[in-house]
């Protein structure tokens, strides 16, 4: 590429200054070209699996049959979408979803937080260990296995619990027809999988706080609670907020797997959700459009949520996760 | 931390540790009462309901449940796809990491992009579906595997851990002669173990965990992994939508039965997990790093 380089004495006119950056840019691209060949696979997966599918989002504005495919089917406009907000069932899909994520920021997102809090007041190493080894078990659990364990321990016929309350003088309850115990049982089942593991993130962020700080605090008499109060919380209070953006973000991302396991004919009216809906409608009853307008709906709705709090948080000075 | 010796500091150390204690016994309990109850007989376990050590030992469950070969096959499917995925995954995502951890890569950032908008925003199950549809993977096992086979998550968290390997390994190397491959495989992936084996275990977490993606694309019961097997056997037998799919004349299963097929699913991982704990932890954490 040497004939881009100008002559010398003479200052390069600008044609020739990019000529030569284009040159560079080749050599560039060409001595890669092996990292290239190692992006083709990772591209392909995330286009086919992940780009195709947003494509595939248009059959939303279609009345889609699968024999006509995406190109030949009937363009309906916004009609899907239109439905969805006449349906009174979406309404009540959308609230079921919108009272679980409600409970979720309620009762499950503090718990990491105290159990971080607790587990760095633990003094001896041995027992934090093992506290730790124990509580990030259930992570690992798929949710078929956590929603087993506990059909077999709620179930009428001869469920732990359901002797215990017999045992107690109390009468039998039927945890998993009665929709009254759909979302109790629903945030348990969260909080006893999910709270241990979430500890980590903040136990690293409070093992980053200088010691000194506790030194001085100490110094000043302040207890142990107000140690808590006035420097791990604050040291820890920006992960805090990055994390409660994620999950304001996944408002309308519940599991899918978690609910489904848990729903049946009799706790239908509290525990379809948005996912659990999109499956009935498209997979099992064939609606395609109407359950991609569905999931189209969510999808848009978690990304003007994950910016928007993004956003806000920026305003009052945290950093934001992007 | 210096230790609190005054009244309320121990006070509050004790509360503590006492909740703390209570809180590991919750999360434990559920485990020791099945694995327990799928030790004994169906007769003890309606007698005696609170087992957490079993009077009576028996094996009847189990081997009621292996007196057949359903479980054989579908504990086959499922250790298939979790060797097969997590290979197969693993070595994708370290190729794909690897050049975008390289500074020198022009596009490495509009890559970058597209992949972390996939976590942001995603075209949803049915476009999903209608792609592994048109791929003909439908009932393949492959659609246990393909469809997931990157996770954006864990290519972020090995991108980020090769960028911090010092570049002048890379330079010597070159100058050895090495090109980009053998650069990969003889100097950084060596180096690079512990995530290595850390993000292993989180793919093969997921696939031996595999459910949706079974029930979206398989139809045939045939081919079917534990975990969509375990769900028929307990969830659907536990009194709820039996007739969908069992026979009305077959009684649901027993107590010990179920429990015994929870422990079959949950084993692999509890065999894993002491030993790993530790990496998934680290590894949890290097994916928290900003990148």
């Amino acid at each position: 590429m040497q004939e881009a380089t100008a002559q010398p004495g003479i200052v390069p006119q600008p044609k020739a200054r990019k000529r030569k950056r284009n040159g560079e840019l080749k050599k560039r691209l060409w001595r890669n070209k092996l990292l290239y060949i190692m992006l083709i696979p990772g591209v392909l997966y995330f286009l086919v699996f992940k780009y195709f599918p947003m494509y595939g989002l248009i059959i939303s504005f279609q009345d889609y049959k699968p024999y006509q495919g995406i190109l030949g089917s009937e363009w309906v406009g916004m009609e899907q979408f239109k439905r969805l907000f006449t349906e009174p069932d979406f309404l009540n899909i959308l609230v079921n979803t919108l009272i679980l994520f409600g409970m979720n920021i309620i009762f499950y997102f503090p718990v990491p937080i105290i159990l971080a809090l607790m587990l760095n007041e633990l003094r001896g190493s041995f027992f934090k260990r093992t506290f730790q080894t124990l509580v990030y078990l259930p992570h690992f659990m798929s949710w078929v296995i956590v929603v087993s364990i506990t059909f077999v321990m709620v179930t009428m016929d001869g469920g732990i619990i359901n002797e215990l309350l017999t045992f107690f003088g109390f009468e039998k309850v039927n945890f998993l027809l009665n929709p009254t115990w759909f979302r109790p049982l629903y945030i348990i089942q969260v909080i006893w999988r999910e709270a241990g593991w979430g500890t980590i993130i903040y136990l690293a962020a409070i093992a980053a706080v200088d010691p000194g700080l506790y030194e001085a605090a100490r110094m000043d008499g302040a207890g142990r609670l107000r140690q808590v109060w006035h420097i791990t919380l604050p040291a820890i209070r920006s992960v805090i907020i990055t994390l409660l953006i994620l999950k304001i973000g996944s408002v309308l991302d519940l599991g899918f797997e978690h609910v489904y396991l848990m729903l049946n004919s009799m706790n239908r009216e509290v525990a379809e959700i948005i996912d659990t809906y999109v499956y009935t409608a498209g997979m099992q009853q064939g609606q395609f459009s109407y359950s991609t307008a569905i999931g189209f709906f969510k999808s848009l709705v978690g990304l003007v949520m994950v910016m928007t709090v993004n956003r806000l948080s920026k305003k009052m000075g945290e950093e934001g996760v992007y | 931390m210096v230790e609190d010796r005054t009244l309320g500091g121990r006070i509050f150390a004790a509360v503590n540790f006492t909740l703390l204690a209570l809180i590991a016994l919750i999360t434990v309990l559920p485990f020791i009462h099945v694995v327990a109850g799928s030790f004994t007989t169906s007769a003890e376990l309606a007698a005696n309901k609170f087992v957490l050590i079993p009077k009576v030992w028996s094996f009847e469950a189990y081997e009621f449940i292996f007196s057949t070969n359903t479980i054989f096959r579908a504990l086959g499917v499922s250790i298939g796809v979790t060797l097969i995925g997590t290979a197969f995954s693993m070595f994708i995502t370290a190729l794909m990491a690897y050049a975008l951890a390289r500074r020198d890569l022009d596009g490495r950032n509009v890559v970058n992009f597209l992949v972390v908008f996939t976590m942001l925003f995603h075209g949803g199950m049915i476009p999903t579906f209608l792609v592994v549809k048109e791929l003909g993977l439908i009932n393949s096992y492959w659609a246990l595997i393909l469809p997931s086979a990157i996770s954006a998550f864990n290519m972020i968290i090995l991108k980020n851990f090769f960028q911090n390997i010092p570049d002048g390994l890379e330079e010597s190397a070159k100058i050895d002669g090495c090109n980009d491959f053998g650069i990969l495989f003889r100097i950084v992936l060596p180096l690079s173990l512990p995530s290595i084996a850390t993000i292993s275990l989180f793919y093969a977490v997921t696939y031996w965990n595999t459910y949706m993606s079974a029930i979206l694309y398989l139809d045939d019961s045939a081919k079917w992994p534990i975990q969509v097997l375990l769900r028929q056997i307990v969830v659907l037998a536990s009194g709820m939508d039996y007739s969908s799919t069992l026979d009305a004349a077959v009684p649901p299963p027993d107590q010990t039965i179920k429990m015994a097929v929870i422990v079959v699913a949950t084993l692999p991982i509890l065999m894993v997990y002491p030993f790993l704990q530790k990496h998934f932890a680290k590894g949890a954490l290097l994916g928290s790093m900003k990148g």
